[in-house]
């Protein structure tokens, strides 16, 4: 297994598509990597990568090491900052061609599932987050089976469970929950995402897809409420353009004003790294209190 | 040594094996197995020393005898309609209820759904039948009626529990499609709409294979304005391509927001790249039209309403009139008989 320097597994699961796993788990990477930790995202959905797009890295390639592939790095740790290293490795970046479709049945993406997990080698890395497609399917039991087998104990910390507010995805997201009940998968809790959107115009906030379903559901079910994540534009735009978030002055989250250096400098180039930018964003003040208490229940469970 | 990351089998190559019938197997299938139904099982490399592979040998190779009793059970559905997208929750199955409504709005009209998202199937709770069960009789399946002219048809309605996990691997995915199209009577009707879940998997190439003989109009792609969303939309219609599933058009879906108290709108899902109409001219496909958001059509969802009926003077409804009168006319059908004025 290339994954014995990794400490903390954590797996991203929903039973839905298009909730935001990926930018669940981009960001809560950036969050993990901006509180000072080393950070790998693996991406196994194989017939839709977005981890690559996510990061702004499509074009890089894998690199072949003896025995296995590096993964491919985001950004280096910078020790007088405090932030920790991010690397990423998805089957998008095997691709010869980015529009290429990759048509696989079942078996095949199970060997490629068990591949990634076994000749892809991780440095020291506090905490390895691994995107999945939507479903139960072929990828998870692959995922979960070979984890089970190979992974050491107390390596696997559980899984962050993402929904949106609206029924229709908690009634698959239900599923997904009785899927880790089934495999003895820890559930570390459930993230809401689209919870909500800001007016931009009137700062009126409208919940295009309802609220508060995530946590009706995490209490059914007994798990833990991670918190709810609104939808915001400027971190679309962060993601899709590369730009840095900007807010009207006066905007304000969990107590934070984010505006006044939006307004300092009306001009800001958007250069800059990702997780620098991400700083900037309404959101990852929102993420920094979710991944503090994810963090603690990690490791408080016993984790090494 | 595991099989090559840099070289992924052709596509061509997994289309021109349509599946054959499955053997039955003597002991599970191994890591490598190229698949009981495969053009190859039995005779692989890593088939060497399976304990099935005499049996995978001499299993009948060519087409799957039921593909026959597929066309012979969905001769008398007019037009076949694949719904597809290479992304999750970008709204296939909000599309697939709103294009079955607006053509049971023709009461001339039948109209049929077929979910074939096994592990998260959504239409049972939009059409609002969500604790329905099916019923079986001597001639098949009969779909759940949500109307008079409109029939649906999922896995939902065999679970014992409305929230159970459906843990299943390709192979017995498969085996249900093929159920679903071999055994479910649904008699005469003009429009087949078939769900899909996102990607380009097993789902996908069974509904291919199977229907393929009896022939599918085309599929309705759809997709949501930003660039993470188009980059998997993309091999969707890559894949239909090398498929030969004729493309009837792209519609992008929750394009844009009309905040309700100050009427600004917002490009929430900004098309960076410019979107879906973009995709479309690039890709040399129709574009069928784009979809506001609007939080109303995820209630009457939830709630199991008809949004095109409970709201038919809303921007978004107006819009989706116009993707489905382009998508008629992609058909060579009279959008006035589809959706009558």
């Amino acid at each position: 297994m290339g994954l014995e320097k990794v400490k903390h597994i954590v797996l991203v699961l929903s039973g839905k598509g298009g909730v935001g796993k990926s930018s669940v788990t981009t960001q809560l990477a950036l969050s993990l990597s901006l509180a000072g930790h080393s950070v790998g995202i693996l991406d196994v959905d194989l017939t839709g990568p977005s981890i690559p797009r996510m990061l702004s890295i499509e074009t890089s390639k894998v690199t072949q090491v003896p025995g296995g592939w590096a993964p491919v790095l985001v950004h280096d740790a910078i020790s007088e900052e405090n932030i920790g290293s991010l690397h990423a490795m998805s089957l998008g970046f095997l691709l010869p061609n980015r529009g290429d479709a990759v048509v696989w049945r079942g078996p095949k993406k199970t060997a490629m599932i068990r591949q990634f997990l076994k000749d892809a080698f991780w440095g020291p890395t506090d905490f390895l987050l691994i995107d999945t497609p939507p479903g139960t399917s072929d990828e998870h039991i692959s995922l979960v089976e070979t984890l089970q087998r190979d992974a050491l104990p107390g390596q696997v910390a559980g899984a962050v469970v993402v929904t949106t507010p609206q029924a229709v995805a908690t009634a698959d997201v239900r599923k997904e929950l009785n899927f880790c009940a089934k495999t003895n998968l820890s559930v570390l809790g459930v993230v809401e995402n689209m919870s909500g959107f800001v007016c931009p115009h009137c700062s009126e906030c409208t919940d295009i897809f309802g609220s508060g379903g995530g946590k009706v559901m995490a209490d059914e079910f007994k798990v833990p409420f991670l918190g709810s994540v609104p939808m915001d534009a400027q971190f679309i735009a962060l993601i899709e353009e590369g730009r840095r978030p900007r807010y009207p002055v006066g905007t304000e989250v969990a107590g934070h004003d984010i505006s006044s250096k939006a307004a300092e400098a009306p001009d800001a180039e958007d250069k800059g790294s990702l997780v620098d930018k991400y700083k900037d964003c309404s959101l990852s003040h929102v993420f920094k209190g979710l991944t503090g208490g994810l963090v603690e229940k990690i490791t408080a469970s016993g984790g090494r | 040594m595991a099989p090559s990351l840099e070289e992924p089998e052709p596509v061509e190559d997994v289309l021109a094996n349509p599946l054959k019938q499955k053997p039955n197997l003597v002991a599970p299938e191994p890591e490598h197995c190229p698949g009981p139904e495969s053009q190859q099982a039995g005779q692989a490399d890593s088939c060497a020393g399976c304990p099935n592979q005499a049996i995978c040998a001499s299993a009948p190779k060519g087409p799957d005898p039921d593909i026959p009793l597929i066309s012979a059970r969905l001769q008398d559905v007019k037009h076949k309609i694949l719904v597809l997208s290479g992304k999750g929750g970008v709204g296939k199955s909000t599309f697939t209820t709103l294009l079955a409504h607006a053509f049971a709005t023709n009461p001339d009209s039948t109209v049929g759904i077929m979910d074939t998202d096994i592990c998260g199937p959504s239409i049972p709770k939009m059409m609002g039948v969500e604790a329905e069960t099916i019923h079986v009789s001597g001639t098949g399946w009969s779909p759940v009626w949500v109307m008079d002219n409109l029939g649906v048809m999922s896995v939902q309605f065999m679970l014992p529990n409305r929230d159970d996990a459906v843990i299943w691997r390709g192979p017995k995915k498969n085996g249900l499609i093929k159920q679903f199209l071999k055994d479910v009577e649904w008699g005469e009707m003009d429009f087949l709409l078939v769900d899909t879940p996102p990607g380009t998997s097993d789902e996908h190439l069974s509904v291919n294979s199977f229907l393929k003989e009896s022939g599918i109009d085309g599929a309705v792609v759809v997709t949501t304005p930003q660039e993470v969303s188009l980059l998997d939309v993309r091999k969707e219609i890559d894949f239909c391509r090398k498929a030969g599933i004729r493309v009837l058009g792209l519609a992008e879906n929750m394009s844009g927001f009309v905040c309700p108290k100050c009427s600004g709108e917002s490009q929430i899902f900004r098309a960076s790249t410019g979107g879906g109409k973009a995709l479309a001219e690039e890709m040399g496909i129709p574009f069928l039209g784009a979809v506001p958001l609007d939080p109303r059509i995820g209630m009457a969802c939830d709630y199991g309403e008809s949004y095109f009926d409970s709201f038919p003077d809303s921007p978004a409804c107006l819009a989706f009139r116009k993707v489905v009168r382009s998508l008629a006319e992609q058909m060579g059908v009279d959008s006035k008989d589809v959706l009558p004025e």
